[in-house]
């Protein structure tokens, strides 16, 4: 009936205003604890001397855009992926390429690496995130053992191993991250919340911690409970996409790189942003981000095709990095500290340190 | 130069968030500001004059001005400005490079901006190109050529309207000023560089995958939704929130604390591999190395966590608790992890094999958990799940965190670790040494050599001396058994490069 149809709408728009009111509630108790910014207490920190880093390898091979990257635990190893559904696996100290497998779909925008070093996961616009376990029996066709593992309704944007090689944790474009058993492809939590696609995700180093952050073409970053599948705190400062998110190593904070040109600073015990990391001349969206080993450098890979070093502490841009010849599309810091690795739809990644 | 109406993009309405189109445009208009902007002036080209063109030397200067940012950096983003169609070079321009000399540039007319997002159909490339091979007589670009006669087999049935489109606007173009029509052609031609790029250049056009957007695309924007927001809200609303000056003041803490951990800002010793190729750190630094180095015992003394996360600081700490008779808790602790990382088929067997060694009344390794805890663990054994152990490892973890732990960094245990702990040495730049390598191989006489292995002026604090005076440098490539005495010095043969240090 026309009069139930009235009735629904003025409910949502009803449930919508009060949504929003209580949001608006929640910025401003936020703000009461708000004391000082984080600029002002960086003064007595010491200013970050010349900053020269450099292109170390170049790890040449794929035929078509890095969309992706992780590193292994052996500090030197790497997985990468490609749009034309390459993925391959290399020793980056030597840049010889150890594996490579070719998926059935393109643009592959996320791969990991398992902690034990023994599997790699990947997946894309194929919905679908498939593990790979990595054999040195040179005639065994890595394809041959792919196990499939998690399946979305729309592409496959971001995945990571848990502490082991049995669980991983996807997010995808359909909205929704997931928490998957590796060994039956059991679906163990699903998270819903962001209202459009999740485009990165990052699990917390926090010490009894079972949390994670997603974040996503909502503008929205959300750090969820693992155990109960809820979103435990939310933060909405972007302008644009979040295209990548990264604890800080104290786990007490995040970053997060978007498409408005910035970079923001999250700290989950104020529950709020407490910087921001912009420039001017900063025009394209960051595309990933990750912290140096303490976490005082905040090195950021853009769409202009640069890499952006960033004093997180003073909130200034400590160096500006050439090299690819097209956008930056993922950037892992390694493992110990010791270098940071990026991709670039240039086809090609490089180390720098 | 009006366009068709286009087919448009399969798919439906071009993606709406494109920040980056709108922030170049205030850029680019700031740039043509009267009084702010980049100094304008006349261009003389062949015969025609025309007007309102800028050097590209001109546009770096005012970028880096504006922004203060390097020339490297203001090249780079006017570039991108041109790659991006907002500059045109106005010498027949075939790539949309930005050139920081005397090369004269126009700004792209609002029309023909990216971010309009035209379609850019079939049709207008159809006339567009056919227009061109009209006014060139045939001499169009290679991969032009192609695109052509691709358009001609596939829109051949309109192919009547194209041209006539084509004739009747090249016609109307030649009423104009000599200056203007230029003008325009050299408009085209960047608009149709950036939406059509000629095989190499980049295409700046591309964005990926489609995302879907807030407006409901891919989530529906139900009552339930809402429902969860204000739900969420509510919660958020009652939670603690701790003052940002503490907060705050925890990561300069944490900072300073771990900076001479973090290699990319401290450097490591002995070297980083990346940059001197000699990965002799990961060899010392190794997961289940012998004797760690003294970096990583102080670690163990920042927090917990980085105790246990390391295998070498954890298997002393199990074995300090040992001494103190409570290495279950270790273990159980261990167990639980397993338990929550592992596979889900494994759990019941998990399960019970920890309640059997370490809950179970009489247990081989009870572990001490207060009575509350024990009571709703062994209730949720009922029913066993992955994270049914998480309050009695939570109850433990925080006993060893609280009690074991700081006795731990107290203990005489701890301390000898960290005296035997070693200081890697300096390693020196690959090049030095591979010279005095070379040098050692062909020259037997000592002389020539010692003063080759004098050290650089700058830094290395950790040569030792030997003798002579001379200082000489432990170095993994003088790796050798023998023992090469020259007249005026020796060196040792290398074991190592570690200097134990008190």
């Amino acid at each position: 009936m026309a009069s139930d149809g009235l009735h629904e709408s003025e409910t949502l728009a009803a449930l919508r205003s009060e949504a929003e009111s209580l949001k608006g509630k929640l910025e401003e108790e936020r703000a009461k604890l708000h004391d000082v910014e984080l600029r002002q207490v960086a003064e007595r920190v010491e200013a970050l001397g010349q900053f020269v880093m450099k292109t170390r390898r170049t790890l040449k091979g794929h035929g078509n855009k890095v969309l992706c990257m992780d590193w292994c635990r052996d500090k030197r190893r790497i997985v990468s992926s490609s749009q034309d559904g390459k993925v391959i696996v290399w020793d980056s100290f030597t840049t010889n390429k150890e594996h490579a497998v070719t998926m059935p779909c393109t643009w592959v925008m996320a791969c990991a690496y398992a902690p034990s070093g023994c599997a790699i996961a990947c997946g894309g616009l194929d919905n679908k995130c498939s593990v790979y376990p990595l054999t040195f029996d040179k005639n065994e066709n890595m394809a041959a053992k792919k196990k499939s593992v998690a399946m979305h309704t729309n592409y496959l944007s971001a995945c990571s191993f848990t502490n082991s090689d049995m669980q991983i944790l996807t997010a995808s474009g359909d909205g929704t991250c997931a928490l998957w058993d590796v060994e039956s492809g059991q679906l163990l939590q699903s998270f819903h919340g962001h209202g459009a696609d999740v485009l990165c995700l990052d699990l917390a180093p926090s010490e009894t911690g079972n949390t994670f952050v997603s974040g996503g073409c909502d503008k929205k970053a959300m750090v969820w409970d693992m155990r109960s599948g809820q979103c435990v705190q939310a933060f909405e400062t972007h302008e644009s996409d979040i295209n990548s998110v990264r604890y800080y190593p104290s786990g007490d904070a995040f970053a997060s790189g978007s498409d408005d040109a910035t970079c923001r600073l999250y700290d989950l015990r104020a529950d709020r942003e407490v910087a921001i990391y912009s420039k001017e001349s900063i025009i394209f969206g960051a595309s990933s981000v990750d912290f140096s080993l303490s976490g005082r450098l905040l090195f950021a890979g853009y769409n202009d095709y640069t890499i952006n070093v960033w004093d997180v502490l003073k909130g200034v841009r400590v160096s500006i990095l050439f090299g690819h010849e097209n956008r930056v599309s993922t950037l892992r810091v390694s493992p110990d500290g010791t270098a940071f690795c990026s991709g670039s739809w240039d086809h090609t990644l490089r180390v720098w340190a | 130069m009006a366009m068709t109406s286009g087919s448009g993009t399969p798919g439906g309405r071009p993606r709406a968030q494109r920040p980056h189109l709108s922030k170049m445009e205030r850029v680019v208009v700031s740039m043509q500001d009267p009084d702010q902007g980049v100094r304008m002036r006349s261009q003389r080209l062949l015969i025609t004059v025309i007007s309102h063109a800028v050097t590209g030397g001109d546009v770096v200067e005012w970028l880096a001005q504006k922004f203060c940012i390097s020339e490297e950096e203001a090249l780079h983003l006017g570039d991108l400005l041109a790659q991006h169609g907002y500059l045109y070079p106005l010498r027949e321009p075939h790539s949309l490079a930005l050139r920081p000399d005397e090369t004269p540039y126009r700004f792209q007319t609002p029309y023909f901006w990216t971010s309009t997002l035209w379609p850019a159909a079939e049709l207008d490339y159809a006339i567009y190109l056919t227009k061109k091979n009209i006014r060139k007589q045939g001499a169009l670009l290679e991969h032009e050529k192609e695109h052509y006669d691709q358009l001609h087999k596939k829109i051949n049935h309109t192919w009547d309207l194209v041209v006539m489109q084509a004739r009747e606007q090249l016609r109307a173009a030649k009423q104009r000023r000599k200056g203007d029509r230029l003008v325009i052609a050299c408009q085209e031609q960047t608009y149709w560089l950036v939406n059509r790029p000629p095989p190499g250049a980049p295409n700046v056009l591309e964005q990926g995958p489609e995302r879907g957007s807030c407006t409901g695309s891919r989530v529906q924007m139900s009552s339930d939704f809402y429902k969860r927001e204000i739900e969420f809200s509510r919660k958020a609303l009652g939670r603690t929130r701790v003052k940002s000056s503490i907060c705050l003041e925890a990561y300069l803490k944490f900072s300073s604390q771990h900076s001479l951990h973090d290699p990319i800002l401290s450097g490591c010793l002995p070297s980083n591999p990346w940059i001197t190729d000699d990965d002799s750190y990961w060899t010392i630094n190794a997961p289940m190395v012998a004797v760690p180095t003294k970096l990583r015992v102080e670690r163990w003394a920042f927090s917990f966590q980085e105790l246990l996360d390391d295998p070498v600081g954890r298997t002393h700490f199990m074995d300090f608790l040992q001494t103190e008779f409570s290495a279950e808790n270790l273990s159980f602790w261990e167990a639980c992890e397993e338990l929550r990382f592992g596979g889900q088929a494994q759990i019941p067997d998990l399960v019970d094999a920890v309640y059997q060694q370490f809950l179970a009344p009489g247990a081989a390794r009870w572990v001490n958990i207060d009575s509350r805890t024990m009571e709703r663990t062994l209730e949720g054994l009922r029913q066993p799940h992955r994270y049914v152990l998480d309050d009695a490892q939570l109850h433990i973890y925080m006993l060893m965190k609280k009690d074991s732990y700081p006795r731990f960094l107290k203990s005489d245990m701890y301390k000898g670790l960290l005296g035997e702990a070693v200081i890697p040495l300096e390693a020196k730049r690959r090049f030095v040494h591979l010279v005095v390598l070379i040098m050692r191989l062909l020259v037997p006489a000592g002389k020539i050599f010692a003063r080759l292995a004098e050290p650089e002026s700058s830094p290395p604090t950790r040569a030792f001396f030997r003798g002579t005076g001379i200082p000489t440098v432990c170095s993994p490539y003088l790796q050798t058994r023998r023992t090469y005495r020259p007249a005026s010095f020796e060196i040792t043969s290398t074991t190592g490069l570690f200097l134990a240090q008190k």
